[in-house]
């Protein structure tokens, strides 16, 4: 496993706290970057939580990833606003910038993934996207293009 | 202290319209020229169609200034230095016209009545705007009796959908005898189109705060939760922020401002589920389980957190109470109407000029909010429809548009007041592809447990989809509608009993569109990609090429120079042509 020591500490700072498993696999996909199978072995021995059922709560809540994530997170947000502002093509033009077909989340370099996400809560300025921590608003697909180009290597 | 003083709005809408970058460019001007001026971070004021904003004062001058760019920020900088404003880009002040001055003189601000005018990650701010005093007086002049009597009278409902009385939810939850209860704000903002939670945890954490401390000593908690969604990632750093320094001063922690009152708050982020909304899913997800609604009785108040009495509120309710308590609740329930009292927020977005927060008395009309106030619409189409309440709520048509907001009577036109998300939308929006998304949402966010409200949902969508497509019978609308019924009754919690309602508002009032969709097989907001037809126009096409280039299934021929044409039994409908011709030569319809 990469990180242990990191991930040491994340069982320390929750140790004996009711109800610590989501922030315990919050904290452990921040560090990782998603659930590996380890670590969800790992969490299990910790907390006497059986794998099955944090495998559960890891798929229930949407932010939780099993599968390893690219280097950026581009949320492409599906709200109401965005919806009725033509986010879909938004989505579309990531995708095709990106070089990702449908089915598929992240790119082969493992620069980029892509989500579609609920509201994000910047209607006034959809459609919107969000790329790590930044929201980008009022967008058109050109120009989300450009945005994505700033990230590049 | 700094001869001028600039505020920036930096909540996410701030930011996301490039708030960051004037920031900088002012704290990089008043270094460069030596300028005797201080910079510091606000809430969103509400305006955030004029986004970035922000507002600079000196001593005899204060204005707000939007649509900034950073060249605008010398300028305007210069000018207080000279003590003589700038009217170019300003856009609310008193001193001279400027176009949103009446902006917020129709507006009656009680909850948003710090954000974008203080500081949020400064508590000294908060609190010389009276910040804590009404937890002083609560905890030092009240009982808890007095406490739950006063929000009583004040007549406020609950803001995160249902409108339940806070005064007698907390008289509930008062009244359980036991060792240890729980108060918990719910921050999860679910609702796709509702942003009023994000602006005040953004703008006003301790306003928050301060509401949950009142309340948990009136009902006699002694520890909280905020369970925040994960989505907003400023408003969970604000909250932290804010707790700690609340904890620092005293107004949180143990033996708060001398009394034996002690209050321990946390914060919980979500991990994205909409579901976690309802409180028992959002009582089963803070004790980390999978989020999923359980059967009620009992209550909450009876049996909530591992078991222990637990009262829960919306953020905006909280946002309420100091101010109530300060006022006195004749001072609030002056605003509103008969049963529903006080102001409410709402978040306009869509197709209107002025999206953004508005906060105004409950009792105004629908028409009054979304054209007086929202400056109407956006686009040079009509108004066709607003969405109140999001996957909960409905579609209220343009016939209705004098209708009074407040919980009664928007539930009588089949939407629900909800938590305060209005969509509106024109005539380029299908209401067919509202329901639809409103439907796939709620699908795909339903926790499984309910057969109807799982699969029922399901169903109800795949006829959609089909209507969509043009493969609708006439048949479908009455399916429709007897699912509905039966997602309704079968449905174990307010998702699945209401993930119905933008379905059947839609149909009670357009129902003209789904026929135009069955029999006609067109889509008259020219939005159902199955429905649509891409011509070239011959008198405007130049033969430029470029739509043949773009198409990817190479429907498009011609010679260039002369007029192209689109192979109908090719086209997949993608609209790329449609996008890439400069001289608007292809037609949809
Ligand atoms: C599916 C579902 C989602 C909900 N989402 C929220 C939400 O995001 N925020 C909220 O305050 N209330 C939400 N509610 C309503 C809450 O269950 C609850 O009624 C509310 O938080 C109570 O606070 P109030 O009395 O102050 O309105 C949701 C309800 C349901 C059924
Ligand atoms: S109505 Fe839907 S979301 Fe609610 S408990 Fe039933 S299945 Fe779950």
């Amino acid at each position: 496993m990469k990180f242990p020591n990191e991930i040491e500490e994340v069982f320390t700072k929750y140790e004996n706290q009711k109800g610590n498993l989501i922030p315990i696999m919050q904290s452990i996909q921040e560090i990782e970057g998603y659930l590996s199978k380890e670590s969800i072995k790992l969490i299990s021995n910790k907390t006497g939580i059986s794998i099955s059922e944090i495998y559960g709560v890891a798929t229930f809540y949407s932010l939780f990833r099993l599968k390893p994530q690219g280097k950026h997170v581009i949320r492409v947000c599906q709200g109401t606003a965005c919806h009725v502002g033509n986010s879909k093509d938004i989505l579309r033009a990531v995708r095709e910038k990106l070089n990702l077909t449908e089915m598929e989340e992240t790119t082969a370099d493992n620069e980029f993934t892509i989500m579609e996400v609920a509201c994000l809560g910047c209607c006034s300025l959809s459609p919107v996207i969000m790329i790590d921590d930044t929201t980008y608003g009022k967008l058109t697909p050109n120009s989300v293009k450009k945005i994505i180009n700033n990230y590049d290597k | 202290m700094s001869k001028i003083k600039i505020k920036v709005g930096m909540a996410s809408c701030g930011r996301a319209a490039g708030a960051d970058k004037i920031y900088k460019k002012i704290e990089s001007y008043i270094k460069e020229k030596n300028i005797d001026a201080s910079v510091e971070e606000t809430g969103c004021i509400g305006m955030c169609f004029r986004e970035p904003i922000f507002e600079i004062s000196s001593k005899n001058h204060k204005v707000i200034y939007g649509d900034l760019e950073e060249i605008d920020v010398p300028k305007i900088i210069d000018s207080f230095v000279d003590e003589n404003p700038l009217q170019e880009k300003a856009i609310l002040t008193n001193e001279f016209d400027a176009p949103e001055n009446k902006n917020l003189a129709t507006q009656t601000r009680i909850v948003l009545r710090n954000c974008g005018i203080i500081n949020p990650e400064s508590i000294e701010d908060y609190m010389e705007n009276a910040g804590y005093k009404s937890l002083e007086k609560a905890l030092k002049n009240m009982t808890r009796e007095e406490v739950i009597a006063e929000i009583k009278a004040s007549g406020l409902r609950g803001r995160g959908g249902a409108g339940f009385p806070t005064g007698l939810k907390w008289e509930f939850a008062y009244k359980e005898k036991s060792d240890k209860k729980y108060i918990v704000c719910n921050a999860d903002e679910g609702d796709p189109g509702a942003f009023m939670d994000r602006s005040v945890l953004e703008g006003d954490p301790h306003s928050i705060l301060e509401g949950m401390a009142i309340g948990a000593y009136a009902i006699g908690a002694d520890e909280g939760y905020v369970y925040c969604r994960a989505e907003y990632p400023l408003a969970v750093k604000r909250i932290n922020i804010a707790i700690k320094a609340a904890e620092a001063k005293g107004f949180l922690g143990d033996n708060i401002l001398g009394t034996d009152f002690s209050f321990h708050l946390k914060l919980k982020e979500g991990a994205g589920a909409f579901v976690c909304g309802e409180e028992t899913a959002l009582i089963a997800s803070i004790e980390g389980k999978r989020g999923m609604p359980r059967i009620r009785p009992p209550f909450p108040a009876q049996s909530g957190i591992w078991g222990k009495p637990t009262n829960i509120n919306n953020v905006e309710t909280f946002a309420n109470i100091a101010w109530i308590i300060k006022n006195g609740a004749n001072e609030f329930s002056k605003y509103g109407t008969e049963k529903s009292k006080g102001t409410k927020v709402f978040a306009l977005a869509g197709k209107i000029k002025k999206s953004g927060l508005v906060e105004v008395p409950i009792g105004m009309t629908l028409r009054e909010v979304i054209f007086d106030i929202g400056g109407g619409m956006k686009t040079e189409k009509d108004f066709k429809a607003v969405q109140l309440g999001g996957p909960s709520g409905g579609c209220i048509p343009k016939e209705l548009l004098d209708t009074k907001i407040d919980y009664d009577t928007i539930q009588a036109t089949g939407a629900i007041m909800g938590s305060g998300g209005m969509v509106v939308m024109d005539e380029s929006t299908c209401m067919i592809d509202v329901a639809k998304f409103f439907l796939s949402f709620v699908q795909s966010e339903s926790c499984g447990k309910c057969t109807f409200c799982r699969i029922g949902s399901k169903r109800m969508l795949e006829i959609l989809d089909k209507i969509s497509k043009g493969e609708g019978e006439m048949e479908d609308i009455n399916t429709l509608k007897e699912l509905a019924v039966k997602v309704k009754d079968s449905s174990l919690c307010g998702l699945g009993q209401t993930a119905p309602n933008p379905v059947l508002t839609t149909l009670k009032y357009f129902e003209d569109e789904y026929i135009a969709h069955i029999k006609d097989k067109k889509c008259p907001a020219g939005v159902c990609t199955n429905l649509l037809t891409y011509e070239i126009q011959p008198d405007r096409c130049v033969g430029c090429g470029m739509c043949a280039k773009v198409c990817p299934v190479d429907a498009i021929s011609g010679e260039i120079k002369k007029v192209f044409e689109i192979d109908q039994s090719k086209c997949i409908k993608c609209g790329a042509c449609f996008n890439t011709c400069k001289f608007n030569a292809i037609e949809k319809k």
